[in-house]
């Protein structure tokens, strides 16, 4: 549904140049909620900025719903007319709302749908619509200035939707809020997605966000992508960084030295198994757990766990490969002498 | 003097007064608005970004806002005379007075409008909206408490230049004050009208404060505080 290839974007002011983008493949999928994360001055405004050309890349492709929105004419400041038609289909909600303060809440989702040129009887109703969809029917007539940043946000969404887009880009949408109004947004979104069938982007710096509402994810770094894929898949790939942030054992202890510290990833449809006792068992080894952890990711139970075998590595070859043969995935993690992995 | 020939002479002056102002006003408010929108649009990173007429336009603003304005009435006297038929009178005045204050009060709209958050403006173009769209129903709108407390400083520094104008034949309370107080030694009669102008600059900062707390509170206060009330919505949620 989103496609870029290749993005660039370097930012040139007074003979300096940042390079914000070098180079990013996204693909999002129809349907699907996609996160991206990473930290302060990664690129991820800039990427989603580019998304619908409010900011023009430097270089590379973006193709949303099948159109090369490079290919139109006009750029950050003054838009063409078919770069205006297709933004019309991408719906977009930001950090801080955005909302005019002079129009009411009903006001401000209209003025999309004057954009496109709806008489005023189909407006109110579109409006109308929409406020009801996000819950804001009572608050029609109120001005943004009256509303809880929660009820701005929605009034935000509702007004990104008032064009039926098939994408909707959200920067930081719930930055601004506190963790619960956090929770009910993003369980909108989620609503949205599944009954609209619409395309999520959202940036975010939570990893939480990610946890509770995308399928898929990638993680940003210095204008790139370096990781990224469906939650299911990442948290399945061995030494991958998303995984263990979605999923931080970190708290736990990091074992004595000398000893080999495992991390063990199971899926909620791999069958719950005793493995450790079974390893226990089998082997006749001490197993120390150093903690364990299970969460509700992409709609799907997933566990980890961290647990510490006497002796090296390389005396733990044999326990390690039974443990695979199971269907976990192990990830034998650097110990706290130093022995890497 | 007595109190009755004072009023005698001054209702007419004060109604030639407020036509020249009012005149002016309105002038300026239609050639300036467009001009100080067009000085932010035309700017690095404005919806027409302009350098070339972005530079002109606010060397002409800036030409004619250091002209005094006494110099500016003489220089335009042939253009007001080809305009209004006539360079007394205070018709005649509202041509001076309009060229005065456009440059003026584009400057204030040029400030107002910049301070609209930037955020709206890329909200209107990832809506696919057009630069007139943009003017027409964010960057006028959101700066309007600005711009209507910028009409009432233009309003009455107007009325500062009106004075100046009605003693070269503008007519007005200013030429009225200059010829009693002035040439006459009417002194209390002077003080009567600096009084009255007071009063009515008084007024109209008084009313322009109003209009402007009226328009700023939208959505901040009670419900009730709407100046432009949205038309004909009632219906929609009154159930
Ligand atoms: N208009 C601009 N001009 C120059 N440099 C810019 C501009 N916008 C962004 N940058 C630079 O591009 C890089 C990426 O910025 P971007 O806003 O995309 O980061 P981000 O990942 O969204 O960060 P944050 O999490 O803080 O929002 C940064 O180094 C930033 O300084
Ligand atoms: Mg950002």
């Amino acid at each position: 549904m989103i496609t870029t290839t290749d993005l660039t974007k370097v930012y040139r002011s007074r003979g300096r140049e940042v390079t914000a983008l070098a180079g990013v493949d996204l693909h999002v999928r129809p349907g699907e909620v996609y996160g991206v994360v990473g930290t302060s001055g990664a690129g991820k405004s800039t990427l989603i900025r580019c998304v619908n050309m409010l900011e023009r890349p430097s270089s590379g492709t973006v193709t949303v719903d099948g159109v090369d929105l490079t290919a139109l004419a006009g750029g950050e400041n003054r838009a063409g007319k078919d770069l205006r038609e297709a933004r019309r289909r991408i719906g977009m909600v930001f950090q801080h709302f955005n909302l005019l303060s002079s129009r009411t809440v009903q006001q401000n989702v209209e003025l999309p749908l004057e954009i496109i040129g709806l008489d005023r009887t189909q407006r109110r109703r579109k409006a109308a619509e929409l406020l009801d969809l996000v819950g804001l029917t009572d608050k029609a007539r109120s001005y943004p200035g009256q509303l809880s940043g929660g009820q701005k946000q929605r009034v935000g969404i509702a007004r990104a939707l008032a064009g039926d887009p098939k994408v909707l880009l959200s920067d930081e949408a719930t930055s601004a809020l506190d963790p619960e109004t956090t929770r009910s947004i993003l369980k909108l979104l989620r609503d949205l997605n599944e009954q609209l069938g619409l395309t999520v982007l959202l940036i975010t710096h939570e990893m939480d966000v990610i946890k509770s509402v995308c399928d898929s994810a990638a993680l940003m770094r210095g204008g790139r992508v370096v990781e990224s894929g469906a939650l299911t898949d990442l948290l399945a790939r061995p030494g991958s960084e998303l995984a263990r942030e979605l999923f931080p054992l970190s708290e736990f202890g990091t074992g004595h030295p000398g000893a080999t510290v495992l991390e063990i990833t199971f899926q909620g449809d791999a069958p719950a198994q005793p493995f450790v006792s079974q390893l226990a068992r089998t082997y006749q080894i001490e197993i120390n757990i150093l903690g364990a952890a299970v969460e509700t990711i992409a709609g799907r139970m997933v566990g980890r766990m961290r647990v510490e075998l006497p002796g090296s590595r390389h005396d733990n070859v044999v326990p390690i490969g039974f443990l695979r043969e199971q269907g976990l995935q192990v990830d034998v993690i650097e110990t706290a002498n130093g022995a890497v992995a | 003097m007595t109190w009755d020939q004072m009023q005698e002479l001054m209702w007419p002056a004060t109604w030639e007064t407020l036509q020249m102002v009012g005149v002016s006003t309105v002038c300026t408010v239609v050639l300036g608005l467009p001009l100080g929108v067009l000085l932010v649009l035309t700017a690095k990173g404005g919806a027409l970004q302009n350098q070339p007429v972005n530079k002109v336009l606010g060397a002409v603003v800036n030409l004619a806002r250091s002209l005094p304005f006494i110099i500016l009435m003489i220089a335009l006297f042939s253009f007001t005379r080809w305009l209004v038929g006539s360079s007394l009178g205070w018709q005649a005045a509202t041509v001076p007075l309009t060229v005065g204050a456009i440059p003026f009060f584009a400057r204030l709209v040029e400030t107002n409008v910049r301070e609209v958050d930037r955020g709206l403006v890329e909200a209107v173009q990832a809506m696919g909206g057009n630069t007139w769209t943009l003017v027409r129903k964010t960057l006028v709108p959101e700066a309007l408490p600005g711009i209507v407390a910028s009409v009432t400083t233009t309003v009455i520094a107007l009325i500062g230049y009106s004075a100046m104008a009605g003693t070269v034949g503008g007519g007005g309370l200013g030429d009225l004050a200059y010829r009693y107080g002035y040439l006459r030694f009417e002194t209390a009669f002077m003080w009567v009208i600096v009084a009255e102008i007071a009063i009515i600059v008084t007024v109209i900062q008084l009313a322009g404060d109003y209009a402007v707390r009226r328009l700023a509170n939208r959505g901040r206060g009670g419900g009730r505080t709407r100046l432009l009330r949205p038309r004909a919505d009632t219906d929609l949620v009154a159930s």
